[in-house]
């Protein structure tokens, strides 16, 4: 048991729900108590989703907890069948489902008997796995239903395809600037000349996961999410992976290369040419990203030393720091990370970037750690931006847990060259907004609010009796000076001189005659 | 479609699949509401993370609330879960001295049926703070059906009438108010047995209630819950109590049953009609004649006359979520509009009697068929029922609302009503705010529909 106020990472339902309602067609069932769906909540409202989220609970009460679940969750596999003719169930208990251990394999078996839909249990264990762990499993669970079943029915079809083409691996729901990634990814890839086979699962369709293994190779953007599935892929079709994330010129430039390799690789034996992408790289690193230019302009001059601290997941976290230390100059006093599970590669990845490294999951160390370092800018999650508010440092923010902030309508990836002016944009913000304070601090900048707030307090001879002042005091403090101002307003007009409880109340119901 | 006037009222269970809260979301207001209060909620990571979606940014200002996250150790009764809670609760004590901690249990804590009643009191013994048990879980519950539990447990920990400490505390001021002081407060009220009011409002809502009740000399002796845990109400005996929430089933059965109290059963004080309606039932109780109510209904009802002529004759569809939809559904037929169906997660037939029927009337005065009620309603079925009827406006939980919206049908979030200020006289501006809004919004973008967004 241990106290936790913040979480950095959902329970592993999340994750299986995620990857489920990414795909086309594929129905979610959760075997939960009332209240565990909001992830049809999270979904409509943080990615402003216009379709009617597919999942859907098979609600566990007193009567299931007593008897179990009996009949009620094979006919409510059945019945999303029969409604939505889904091409896959996935059925995924929660925390408290898995604690009765109901033999939930068993229903699935039951239902896809009689269904026409396939249908699957998550197998994720709900207290070992977070969210980003079990999504990736799930995924992983998916892609081997379908290329097993593939090869049992013996629809193998064993070429690869003329033209080289990729899979993308990791795109899905709720994801961190998925969306926008996704997009610069199909841009990128259109200028290399390269086919898109799938991406998955964002948008895929279980009905042409049999053909992943057509691609080439696999391009895992994330390597929180994908990697199983692209280990799974190369141990059994061999297909080859790139999990590089594509973030940063330096990085971006070793990702390229790496497809180059394995197009050339490939091309000997298929009537492909092979392709030299340098001249590319040369082009987008120099003239298309502005970030490198900006690197050497003289604003990002101000910046060279500066501290900063970074927390993410592993690849954003790992990424930035990188591209701070490398590309802008900046120092990095602390980097960080609370996917605990992949912490090996984090170290490897960030050694001599930084002076400090910290794994962990816990909000208050993290809060902790960037009090005792007192950095210039914070490079984190909403939970660094808020520590950030707290201390007075500015943040940029760079990784998930998300944030209605972090769906923004407008174009915005971290990945490809469009990403690195991103990055730049909001380093430069971040140290910017720092700066401007202090500049306004040095040269007394911030009255303004104050004279105008007198100029508009005329309120001399009205008396506020104590019942009243407290009364106002109890309103919140957004909305304290309208009413008193309304009050005041009231008050004026009926001629009357001390303001009670009273008073207060009549000026309200008198606020829209 | 005829209007046939239904005289009879039906309530269908359709034990459907639907979406609501979870009961431990009641703690994202009863935190602030009770100002010396710690709540500790006992679950797993799925509960934490929903809290922490529902708190939002509040989360960051490091509210009176943690979750004691049970792990697999816990789970399988390897860990001892008493020393467990205790080492959270020295911690507590530590960082927030709180008045009361208050114990939420959740599914997990049901499932494995965790003693959470037995070890509160040896803890309480032991660490020297009350520490009370809700169990607010969804197996049971729903969304604020959590503050019921909460405000049940609550009742328990109420001092009896003749030994609170209020009372002593009054009758010591009494001793050196000045005696002009004493004959003011004397005229200002009647003489009746203490009246104890519950369910959870903001405290400028409580005052502006209790402000109707002084109207007809009526002393509200406290709230259930109070601003602050030592300022609870005694109850007991000959304590007279009514409700100001109609998902407060649970907390009246065990005033009644547990405290002896005796309650008052009214329509709610939602909308001027529900408010007048509330005060007229507490009055005769009391031997008491309502004065100038009717006058009051009626000129809220004139302010309101904007937004009157906006809603009249439109259609409204509840989904159902939060228990408040039969006062609701009440108040706009009274405003003149049309409700198709009222989907609620339950309904307790004895508590909301006076609501319902006060529902019938409205109705019949309105000539509008009474709705249809649906305890547990189905969504799938509810939002094929909405593609047949096209309502004019669909109140309904956030999962459905963009949805919706997307296909042409103005939605309002349900759970806005919970959060915002409904009672009384002076806040029925803010319901019809609250409901009117989509259907300005409409009228305000008419010119460009959603097909015809690109003029030619």
């Amino acid at each position: 048991m241990k106290l936790a106020y913040w979480m950095y990472a959902g329970p592993a339902h999340i994750g299986t729900l995620r990857v489920a309602s990414s795909f086309k067609n594929v129905h979610a069932i959760m075997h939960a108590p009332l209240g565990d769906d909001y992830f049809n909540v999270m979904r409509s409202m943080l990615e402003r989703e216009r379709d009617f989220t597919a999942a859907t609970a098979s609600i566990v009460d007193r009567h299931v907890l007593a008897r179990g679940s009996q009949e009620r969750v094979v006919d409510n596999i059945l019945r999303k069948d029969k409604e939505e003719y889904p091409d896959l169930i996935i059925l995924t208990p929660t925390c408290t489902s898995s604690i009765l251990q109901e033999d939930l394999q068993n229903f699935v078996n039951r239902a896809s008997i009689i269904s026409n839909s396939d249908v699957i249990f998550a197998d994720v264990d709900h207290y070992q796995v977070n969210e980003i762990q079990a999504a990736d499993r799930t995924l992983e669970q998916v892609v081997r239903y379908y290329l097993d079943r593939c090869h049992r029915q013996e629809k193998w079809d064993q070429f690869l395809t003329d033209a080289p083409s990729v899979n993308i691996i990791g795109i899905f729901t709720l994801g961190f600037h998925n969306q926008h990634d996704c997009r610069e990814l199909r841009r990128l890839l259109r200028d290399l000349d390269i086919k898109i086979n799938q991406i998955i699962p964002e948008g895929g369709s279980v009905e042409d996961l049999q053909n992943l293994p057509k691609a080439w190779f696999n391009l895992i953007p994330y390597r929180e999410v994908g990697l199983m599935t692209a280990m799974s892929l190369n141990k059994e079709y061999g297909m080859p992976y790139i999990s590089t994330a594509p973030m940063g010129a330096v990085d971006m430039a070793e990702w390229i290369r790496h497809i180059q390799k394995n197009v050339n690789t490939l091309a000997l034996s298929s009537s492909s040419k092979r392709v030299d992408y340098e001249p590319y790289i040369d082009g987008q690193t120099r003239f298309v990203s502005q970030a490198a230019w900006f690197s050497r302009s003289i604003d990002c001059q101000n910046l060279t030393g500066k501290e900063t601290v970074v927390f993410g997941d592993t690849t954003h976290a790992a990424s930035i720091t990188k591209i701070l230390v490398r590309e802008m100059g900046i120092r990095v006093s602390c980097a960080g990370t609370y996917c605990k599970h992949d912490a090996k590669w984090f170290k490897e990845q960030i050694q001599g970037f930084c002076d400090e490294i910290l794994i962990t999951d816990d909000h208050a160390e993290v809060g902790d750690m960037i009090a005792r370092m007192k950095p210039s800018a914070i490079f984190g999650t909403q939970m660094e931006r808020h520590i950030g508010k707290r201390l007075d440092i500015p943040c940029g923010v760079i990784s998930a847990p998300v944030h209605i902030q972090n769906f923004p309508l407008g174009y915005r990836p971290f990945l490809g060259y469009e990403g690195t002016n991103q990055i730049a944009d909001l380093v430069y913000n971040s140290f910017a907004l720092g700066m401007e304070d202090h500049l306004l601090d040095i040269f007394g900048g911030h009255d303004t609010k104050e004279i105008i707030s007198k100029s508009l307090s005329t309120n001399i001879g009205l008396i506020w009796n104590p019942e009243s002042r407290l009364e106002l005091s109890k309103i919140p403090r957004f909305a304290r000076e309208k009413v008193e101002r309304n009050t005041d307003k009231f008050a004026r007009q009926k001629g009357i001189e001390t303001i009670t409880v009273e008073v207060m109340y009549a000026a309200k119901e008198a606020l829209n005659t | 479609m005829s209007v046939k006037i239904d005289e009879t009222l039906t309530v269908e269970c359709e034990t459907g699949n639907y979406h609501t809260f979870c009961p431990i979301s009641c703690v994202s207001w009863l935190y602030q509401k009770i100002e010396d209060s710690f709540f500790l909620v006992v679950g797993t990571k799925t509960c934490g993370y929903f809290l922490q979606n529902a708190l939002g940014v509040m989360i960051f200002a490091e509210p009176r609330y943690a979750m004691a996250e049970l792990e697999e150790g816990d789970i399988s009764a390897q860990l001892n879960d008493y020393e467990g809670l205790k080492k959270l609760c020295i911690r507590i004590r530590k960082d927030r001295d709180p008045s009361v901690i208050i114990w939420i249990g959740t599914c997990t804590t049901e499932i494995i049926k965790m003693d959470l009643e037995g070890m509160a009191p040896k803890l309480e013994w032991e660490i020297g703070i009350p520490i009370l048990v809700a169990r607010a879980n969804g197996l049971d519950y729903a969304f604020t059906q959590g503050e019921d539990t909460v405000l049940a447990a609550m009742a328990h920990r109420c001092p009896e009438p003749e030994f609170s400490f209020r009372s002593r505390k009054e009758t010591i001021q009494n001793f050196f108010t000045f005696h002009s002081r004493k004959k003011e407060e004397l005229v200002e009220y009647a003489n009746h047995p203490s009246l104890v009011l519950f369910g959870s409002l903001p405290s400028n809502v409580a005052s502006q209630l209790n402000l109707e009740l002084k109207r007809q000399s009526i002393k509200v002796s406290g709230w259930l819950p109070a601003q602050k845990y030592t300022d609870l109400p005694s109850l007991g005996d000959g304590v007279y109590v009514c409700g100001v929430n109609p998902f407060l089933s649970r907390t009246a059965t065990t005033l009644i049953r547990r405290e002896k109290c005796q309650l008052i059963g009214a329509p709610f004080p939602i909308g001027p009609d529900g408010t007048r309606a509330w005060i007229e039932k507490i009055c005769p109780v009391f031997g008491i004649e309502p004065q100038g109510l009717e006058e009051r209904e009626e000129r809220i009802w004139e302010s309101l006359k904007d937004y009157l002529d906006l809603v009249r004759g439109k259609s409204v569809f509840f989904m159902g979520d939060n228990l408040l939809e039969v006062s609701l559904a009440r108040f706009l037929i009274r405003c003149g509009m049309i409700v198709h169906e009222i989907g609620i997660p339950y309904m307790d037939k004895r508590y909301q009697a006076a609501e319902l029927s006060l529902l019938q009337d409205t109705c019949m005065k309105m000539c509008v068929p009474i709705p249809r009620i649906v305890e547990k309603p189905d969504n799938s079925n509810q939002i094929r029922r909405i593609r047949e009827l096209q309502p004019d406006l669909a109140i309904t939980g956030m999962a459905h609302a963009n949805p919706l919206e997307a296909r042409g049908i103005s939605t309002k979030w349900s759970v806005e009503f919970t959060f915002a200020q409904i009672h009384g006289f002076a806040n029925a501006t803010d319901v019809l705010e609250l409901v009117t809004r989509p259907l300005r919004r409409q009228k305000n973008l008419e010119d460009l529909g959603p097909t015809t967004l690109v003029r030619k």
